[in-house]
């Protein structure tokens, strides 16, 4: 205000720049910062659909005695423990690979993996749960070369259908990730892997000790982003196993746990909103984590 | 260590994986392709070659899905939304990036903070708004939280960072309004930008799926993604169609995807500089 009043340009250019910007904030307002702070308030009132009333800390209490919410839970963090690592380093191991300028078809090969993350989630998944099931290709591959015995319960079985799980959203999101790595590769002088390589530093180290330090950035980008979508998977877990969430909740995500609290059961969208909470809360304290451990590393 | 065996062996060794990654990468698609001509029966036991039941599957899906209203209603939705969406981010983009205020980098801060917030807590106040508007079962409800997207935002003003501060200085010169700027020098020298963008606010919003299946609730409105998706959860779902089905989603990102891939590296390249 006071730099307004001032007069002149500096007026001129604060009334443009809050034009230029206002549609924008405008809609994230109403539509993001209105809504998260609704919901917050939600989650201290408790009933049965509209009709509300004010719980205090009830549905914080009813959390910790949910056996349901509790395997949410687990299971979110389970996906987010396993998945995460396993598709950043493979996504960074494809890029180094497919960074290498003597690659023949390279072009090819980064298309190709590139490639699922065209497809909509839903579309995959339904692929996914044809592929994997009981009597389906993977399985009757999969014996014909004689890795199993009999045929895995992809989709019926708790933990197998938690690795199902895992292996569709490595492969829908590997190759997103791989493209930010291999747009951050480009912009590595190319004299640095040279000198290493005259020095006669291994391929291994060079990866580890030049490619990965140097991609710190949008490795911590890439991460907090595959994060935050593993923290909120649901239409995945929604179409592999039937809405349901797997056999005896085995792969029930938090989101589809306020999905179907919301929608499916008696609706409660005080206890929903709780629940929706803890997912803000996961991402939030994970994506501190994650700045955190980047910044220590630096010094 | 750099021995010819060794390097015959990396050299095995690199082809071999990245090799295997792009066949398993591929396959569902081809799986998929092979099976829109296969009987349901084929498809399940894993059939890998062409069948003879692709009229059958297509004809099939045609009378169980009024295909080309589902098909309008998704392009609808995507088109709607990527317009508006790069629109109102650009013009935020290009502002966040051009004028100084005291302020401008808190706001800034605390939009990108925005990107933080999971769908999830909004869907329950977003729902009740939509129904307060009298907007349930209407595509406007779709697009309207979708537009504003910090993301997209912050996309547009990494890009512009790119952009030559000394055309805006000689159109200044000339007299130009900072609309005019910013609509007949900006936006088409920024537009393998413009491009990128579209891609992925195409691609994210046709995919849509969560807020769609709260939103629209009768048949009339659905989009192709959550008729695949009840396609497939019948209780015994026949593939084949499915597999049409799938097709059909898939091939609009396919395509964008394919006439747009130099721009969208390009631009990628772009918001990581």
């Amino acid at each position: 205000m006071a730099l307004a009043r001032r007069g002149g340009i500096g007026r001129y250019y604060n009334v443009n720049g809050w034009l230029f910007v206002a549609p924008a904030l405008g809609l994230i307002a109403l539509f993001m910062v209105y809504p998260i702070l609704w919901s917050l308030w939600m989650s201290f009132q408790s009933g049965r659909g509209m009709m509300l009333k004010f719980a205090g800390f009830a549905n914080i209490v009813r959390l910790w005695n949910d056996p349901v919410f509790i395997k949410a839970l687990t299971n979110t963090l389970t996906y987010f423990v396993v998945q995460v690592p396993i598709m950043i380093l493979l996504a960074l191991i494809l890029a180094s690979l497919l960074n290498n300028p003597k690659l023949v078809g390279r072009g090819f090969f980064r298309t190709a993996i590139f490639l699922p993350c065209v497809t909509s989630l839903v579309a995959y998944s339904v692929l996914f749960k044809g592929m994997f099931a009981h009597d389906g290709i993977v399985n009757a591959t999969l014996e014909a070369i004689g890795i199993i015995g009999e045929p895995i319960p992809w989709l019926t079985h708790p933990f197998w259908a938690k690795v199902l799980v895992i292996l569709a959203i490595t492969w829908r999101w590997t190759g997103y990730n791989m493209i930010f790595y291999l747009a951050a590769m480009q912009n590595i002088d190319k004299s640095i892997y040279e000198v290493a390589r005259i020095d006669g530093v291994p391929a291994w180290a060079r990866f580890t000790h030049i490619t990965v330090p140097l991609l710190k950035p949008v490795i911590l980008f890439t991460t907090v982003i595959s994060t935050i979508g593993t923290i909120q998977l649901f239409d995945e877990v929604y179409n592999l196993t039937e809405g349901k969430g797997g056999p005896s909740n085995a792969t029930l995500t938090l989101s589809l746990y306020i999905y179907n609290l919301t929608f499916r059961f008696m609706p409660n969208f005080g206890y929903a909103a709780t629940v929706s909470y803890v997912i803000v809360v996961l991402v939030a304290l994970l994506a501190c984590v994650q700045f955190f451990a980047a910044r220590e590393r630096d010094r | 260590m750099n021995t010819p065996i060794t390097r015959i062996a990396t050299t095995a060794f690199t082809y071999g994986f990245v090799g295997l990654m792009a066949f398993l990468s591929i396959f569902p698609f081809v799986w998929m392709l092979l099976g829109a001509t296969n009987s349901s029966i084929d498809i399940i036991k894993g059939k890998m070659m062409p069948g003879s039941a692709l009229a059958t599957n297509v004809s099939a899906f045609f009378t169980q899905v009024n295909a080309p209203l589902v098909f309008w209603n998704s392009a609808k939705i995507a088109i709607l939304a990527t317009i508006l969406t790069l629109a109102v981010s650009s013009l935020a983009g290009y502002g966040f990036e051009m004028f100084r205020s005291r302020y401008r980098d808190r706001i800034y801060s605390a939009l990108l903070l925005t990107m933080m917030i999971p769908f999830a807590a909004l869907m329950i106040p977003l729902f009740i708004m939509m129904g307060k508007a009298g907007l349930i079962n209407t595509h406007l409800a779709v697009v309207l939280p979708t537009i504003g997207s910090a993301f997209i935002v912050f996309y547009f003003r990494q890009t512009t960072k790119a952009f030559p501060s000394e055309l805006r200085d000689a159109a200044k010169v000339d007299g130009l309004k900072e609309w005019q700027i910013f609509l007949f020098i900006y936006v088409p020298v920024m537009r393998s930008t413009y491009a990128a963008a579209f891609i992925i606010v195409f691609m994210t919003a046709w995919n849509n799926y969560l807020w769609p299946l709260i939103v629209l609730q009768s048949n009339d409105t659905k989009t192709i993604t959550l008729v695949i998706s009840s396609l497939a959860s019948a209780y015994y779902p026949d593939y084949g169609v499915v597999m049409v089905g799938t097709i059909l989603a898939t091939l609009p990102t396919l395509a964008v995807f394919f006439f747009m891939q130099r721009q969208f590296v390009q631009g990628m390249l772009g918001s990581v500089k």
